[in-house]
């Protein structure tokens, strides 16, 4: 909402400058989003007059003017038509920056076919006023030489930009503002009273309103024998600073009160009227409105009508069909409450945006019609003339708000704030709230006040006025830390593995939670329910099945700009459906396999690269790595023989790591062989609740531990953690460690076997192992391959 | 029995011309060694007569002690030698590069931990809340009625639905976490929430995801003064220097009081200073909660009040470390992780500073 210093002494009497007022506004809650005062572009500009014109010798469209000017004496080349002797015109210097054409004239004089020009004389357009432009300035006779511009023009008047808040529509009128800067201390309340204005005949039009829910009250009168021209130059000013058209009186009275008082009017040409006028929701109809665009009425709209046609949709746009024009001589002047809920619905679907639905979608103030249509009738009276009907009405007044029991405790008991009752009666009564006191205040709210509904929201009427700076700040009471909720354990998590990676050399990446639709279908998800209504693009349409998806086009980007070494990896949501329960969080990486040439030997990345980012992030979560089971992943998008799942138990599948699908990178243009992992960091079963912080004691044996090679041959389907695990339970007690130190395939392996060499640490706790013990063991570890298919190699 | 002295100077000598271990070793085995000289005649002592024996034991001792340390100081000068010697081909180009981690940890999630650390501090626990929320607890009950203009304020995702159920959203706040906690909990409720929000909106200073902190404080006799006192501690905690502050009202359906609060800044070239200069910069919403927010989480308002505030995390990361543009903040471009990425070890806590 824009409006002028000026506009606001009308309704204010003040001598705040605009700093004071800016800084007001902004510590009652009218966020103030920017001051521009048209004079500060103008300051170079002065008033001058042509001493004489005469034609250029040396062109036939230039004249050489002679030019009194604040610096004296000037010769000025101007190619303008109307420039003529005795002209008072607009001066730019030597060096001034022309706003309308953005450029900066010389310093120094210039030449213009063999003439020294020395200064510019300006249209209109160059100074940044007006578009249309005939020529220079023809001003004002009686301004003297040297006179500011802006001062002359009546222009230096600084505009405030401030931003509405929907639950405001008040201050979408100018008097609304005043009253707010008046009862905050800065100037008192000025605004004019406005007289009844009688009829002098009853109205030959009349209003019928079938649609009293959507339309509560229209009311009208006819005027007789307006005459319709252009508005006076005060009301054009003031409309064009704050950056409306005039267009003409009738038209420019309405826009002016929808800004002094936020209260929209429309006016008809009672002429092209047939018949009465009609309130009622719409039928299938078509009409073409003021932007001259058809619009197509449903049955929810509001539609005027007289006896023939949709003459508009009302508190929105008014038709072409009923516009005043110049030739307007009869007109019908319509003021009304809409709903603001059936404007929004209405103006949505159409796409309309005017200053008369912003106001009635916001709610417009039920206690000023009467005065709203008196004021443009008034108005009406002393620009076009005229004769006045009676007030015609259809529909009730909506009745003021409900009255408020105020007690008076809530402003200390919300804010801390000890405020005398004398002060809190008077911020209410300056903001126009009636106030009935007796052991708990009746406040009874202004009709222009519907979002005061309760005692909250008159203490922070009081408080924005009284000013929150006088809030004094405050300690938290103690909490108690047995309340503290058990969220932890997630938080603890996240922190761990998202460091473990990034220690492993990993680069953490916050990427979108939506992705193409193709692309989650790749990833096995992208069911419809997960689709967007209204996508910012049809790349990111659809709520992702996997944070790799994006990690995978990240690493594309990247290696694109030259950057082929990526290793990337989120920590983030995913979602396998709308409800709460289907949002899960995923803690992804991957890495290019590109091979890192060193001095010290060719760095692979490979599955097992992936391996170990996903073992030392779930290490990390405090997941037992060797209770972890090996599985065969569900998902499609892994490579089917490099690939693996991690779980615990049948139930919680906890990650997923190999290659990604040679066929996925195809399709998602990625020329590069990829290494990634996925965690789903909620599936690690919760820690048992008050489990003891103490550890287990740890008892440690003075027997040398000892260690055995073993060989065994097995099929190349079996897993080698098979083996090893065979080999560890064959003895638990004694064996503790089990390392896998060989892989060989060749001669002397039958084609299809390996042969897996390991070595078995046997830690003797009660006393040092005899040969026949250790023949024993070995003989247990055998037996325990030999069940998982593996056999002595010898 | 040969004389004493003549054997001793013989092995002097020998051990003394000896110049390498493995002879050393011969020498101390044919001196010293079970069946070695010296040793032989110390066991003919066993035949001596006891004046014999009295003579020459301590003789033998003595001379078997002196040729033992004779070896034994040959032995560690020889190993010395070997020792230097080796070192001459034993040197490494000591300026061969290795490659040190390059991981990094990204910001928003940094700063989000910093803002945890410093509210668990003050006794607030972190809530979460999802990503798809329904109409009721992204609006509705946050005291947004149906069709509010304050509502196409968020420019709002929705989820494409064949019925004609109302649609479920994408959280354009996480002020629904507050709903979700109070309808879940009983007062007092000390929460803070942090998580992505999203708005259907992209420029150069909007993202259609971005990220947001809620806090929530429900009890007796919570009124602004505590809002202003958390909020102030805050910030410049966050900040990590005094920062002087203003609180402005303002609209928000779900608070009432509302406010915003802004920070003194200075703009220096193209970066930002927070805490000083003359120009204020709005960084959060608050206020008390609405009446009708209570209600609807079947909190009687007469009986608990509190406050909730909200923050943008990525646009105050941005303004802490620096950073000059959102977009690059969810872009995944390595350049941009490494630098303004921080270390795997930086963990924010009070004890040690923040960053």
């Amino acid at each position: 909402m824009k409006f002028t210093l000026s506009w606001l002494k009308q309704h204010l009497e003040t001598d705040a400058s605009i700093d004071e007022i800016v800084k007001t506004m902004t510590l009652t809650g009218l966020e103030v989003e920017g001051v521009e005062n048209p004079a500060e572009q103008l300051r170079p500009f002065t008033v001058a007059k042509i001493i004489n014109a005469e034609k250029h010798p040396n062109a036939d469209k230039l004249k050489i003017c002679t030019v009194s000017t604040l610096d004296g004496e000037k010769t000025i080349v101007c190619g303008a038509p109307n420039a003529k002797t005795g002209m008072k015109v607009v001066y730019a210097p030597m060096g001034a920056y022309i706003p309308g054409a953005d450029f900066e004239l010389d310093k120094k004089p210039r030449n213009i076919r063999g003439i020294e020009s020395s200064g510019m004389l300006c249209s209109s357009k160059e100074i940044g006023l007006d578009e249309d432009d005939i020529g220079i300035m023809d001003l004002d006779k009686s301004f003297t030489v040297g006179t500011p511009l802006a001062e002359a023009l009546d222009l230096d008047d600084p505009v405030i930009d401030f931003e509405v808040t929907p639950n405001r529509p008040d201050w979408l009128g100018v008097d609304s503002i005043a009253r707010e800067l008046a009862a905050a201390g800065t100037g008192k309340l000025k605004t004019k009273s406005i007289e009844s204005i009688k009829g002098k005949f009853s109205s030959d039009i009349q209003l019928k309103n079938n649609a009293l829910n959507e339309c509560p009250v229209i009311i009208g009168r006819v005027i007789k024998n307006v005459k319709n021209g252009p508005s006076p130059k005060w009301l054009q000013n003031q409309l064009k600073a704050i950056g409306l058209r005039p267009i003409s009186a009738l038209v420019d009275i309405t826009n002016f009160i929808a800004f002094d008082r936020a209260r929209p009017l429309h006016i008809y040409d009672a002429d092209a009227l047939s018949g009465n006028i009609t309130v009622s929701l719409g039928k299938e109809v078509k009409f073409e409105a003021l932007d001259e665009k058809c619009y197509h009425t449903n049955t929810e709209d509001v539609t005027i009508c007289d006896d023939k046609n949709v003459l508009g949709l009302g508190g929105i746009i008014g038709g072409s069909s009923t516009s005043c024009n110049e030739n307007t001589t009869n007109i019908f002047i319509e003021c009304a409450y809409f709903d603001p809920l059936t404007i929004r619905k209405t103006a949505k679907r159409l796409s309309i945006n005017t200053d008369a639905k912003y106001r009635f979608e916001r709610g417009v103030d039920t206690g000023f019609l009467m005065e709203g249509l008196d004021l443009a009738t008034q108005m009406v009276l002393n620009i076009c003339g005229g004769e006045v009907s009676e007030i015609v009405q259809s529909g009730e007044i909506p009745a003021p708000p409900k009255i408020i029991e105020f007690n008076l405790s809530l402003v200390k008991s919300l804010t801390g704030l000890d405020i005398s009752e004398d002060k809190v009666m008077q911020i209410l009564s300056d903001l126009g709230f009636k106030v009935e006191n007796n052991s708990v205040c009746s406040v009874q709210v202004p009709t222009w006040r519907r979002d005061v509904t309760e005692g909250a929201d008159l203490v922070e009427e009081i408080v924005r006025i009284y000013g929150y700076h006088n809030i004094k700040p405050v300690k938290l009471p103690e909490f108690d830390r047995t309340l503290l909720h058990d969220n932890t354990i997630k938080q603890r998590n996240s922190i761990h593995s998202r460091r473990a990676l990034a220690n492993r050399g990993m680069n953490e990446a916050i990427t979108w939670s939506f992705v193409k639709h193709s692309h989650a279908k790749l990833f096995d998800g992208g069911s419809d329910d997960l689709l967007l209504e209204n996508p910012i693009s049809n790349d990111l349409n659809c709520m992702r099945p996997t944070a790799l998806i994006h990690l995978l086009l990240a690493s594309q980007r990247n290696a694109d700009k030259g950057f082929p070494n990526v290793a990337l990896f989120e920590s983030g949501p995913i979602y396998t459906g709308t409800e709460p329960q289907d949002q899960h969080q995923n803690l992804a990486g991957l890495r290019r396999v590109v091979p890192r040439r060193s001095w010290s030997g060719t760095k692979i990345v490979d599955v097992f690269t992936a391996k170990r980012d996903v073992l030392s992030a779930l290490n990390s979560m405090n997941v037992k790595i060797d209770n972890l089971q090996s599985t065969q992943t569900t998902k499609s998008y892994w490579h089917p023989g490099r690939s693996s799942r991690l779980q615990m138990g049948p139930k919680n599948i906890l990650a997923d790591f190999g290659e990604i699908h040679p066929r996925i990178l195809k399709e998602m243009g990625i020329n590069c062989r990829i290494v990634a992992f996925e965690i789903w960091p909620d599936s690690i079963p919760p820690k048992k609740k008050n489990k003891s912080k103490s550890r287990q004691e740890l008892s440690l044996s003075d027997l040398m531990p000892i260690s055995r090679d073993f060989a065994f041959i097995v099929k190349e389907s079996v897993d080698s953690k098979k083996i090893i695990q065979a080999a560890r339970s064959a003895d638990k007690g004694l064996i503790s460690g089990v390392n896998l130190f060989d892989i060989y395939r060749g001669e002397g392996v039958e084609k299809g076997y390996k042969s897996i060499a390991i070595e078995i640490i046997l830690s003797p706790k009660l006393a040092t192992l005899t040969d026949n013990d250790i023949e024993a063991v070995s003989k247990k570890i055998i037996t325990s391959v030999e069940k998982s298919g593996g056999f002595l190699r010898v | 029995m040969k004389n004493i002295e003549t054997i001793k100077d013989k092995y002097t000598s020998i051990i003394y011309k000896t110049n390498n271990l493995k002879d050393l070793d011969n020498v101390r085995i044919s001196a010293v060694g079970k069946k070695g000289e010296i040793s032989s005649m110390m066991q003919e002592i066993g035949k001596m007569s006891i004046d014999q024996k009295k003579q020459m034991g301590p003789l033998l001792n003595s001379l078997k002690n002196d040729i033992i340390s004779q070896i034994d100081q040959k032995k560690n000068e020889l190993e010395t030698i070997a020792i230097d010697k080796a070192l001459e081909n034993e040197s490494i180009d000591m300026s061969l590069p290795i490659n040190l981690s390059e991981g990094t940890l990204h910001p928003v999630q940094q700063v989000m931990e910093e803002m945890a650390v410093i509210f668990s501090n003050m006794g607030f626990s972190i809530a979460l809340g999802p990503d798809i929320e329904d109409d009721f607890h992204n609006f509705t009950a946050l005291n947004f009625p149906p069709g509010h203009p304050a509502r196409d304020m968020h420019d709002t995702f929705f989820m494409s639905s064949e019925n004609n159920d109302i649609k479920k959203v994408l959280r354009t706040h996480t002020s629904p976490v507050q709903i979700r906690t109070m309808i879940k909990d009983k007062p007092p409720i000390r929460i803070i929430a942090p998580g992505r929000t999203f708005r259907c909106d992209s420029d150069q200073t909007h993202t259609p995801m971005f990220h947001q902190v809620e806090g929530l404080y429900i009890d007796k006799g919570i009124h602004m003064g505590h809002l202003k006192g958390v909020l102030m501690d805050f910030v410049s905690k966050f900040f990590e220097t005094e920062v002087e502050v203003q609180f402005r009202p303002h609209h928000f359906p779900f608070t009432e009081p509302s406010a915003e609060m802004d920070v003194r800044y200075e703009r220096i070239g193209s970066s930002i200073k927070i805490g000083q200069g003359s120009d204020w910069m709005e960084i959060l919403g608050c206020g008390m909660v609405h009446p009708n927010v209570l209600r609807a989480c079947g909190i009687d308002p007469d009986e608990y009040q509190g406050f909730a505030f909200g923050m943008g995390v990525d646009r105050l990361a941005m303004l802490k470390y620096g950073m000059p543009d959102l977009r690059d903040m969810f872009s995944s471009d390595t350049r941009w992780l490494k630098h303004y990425g921080f270390g795997p070890l930086q963990q924010a806590n009070l004890a040690t500073g923040l960053s």
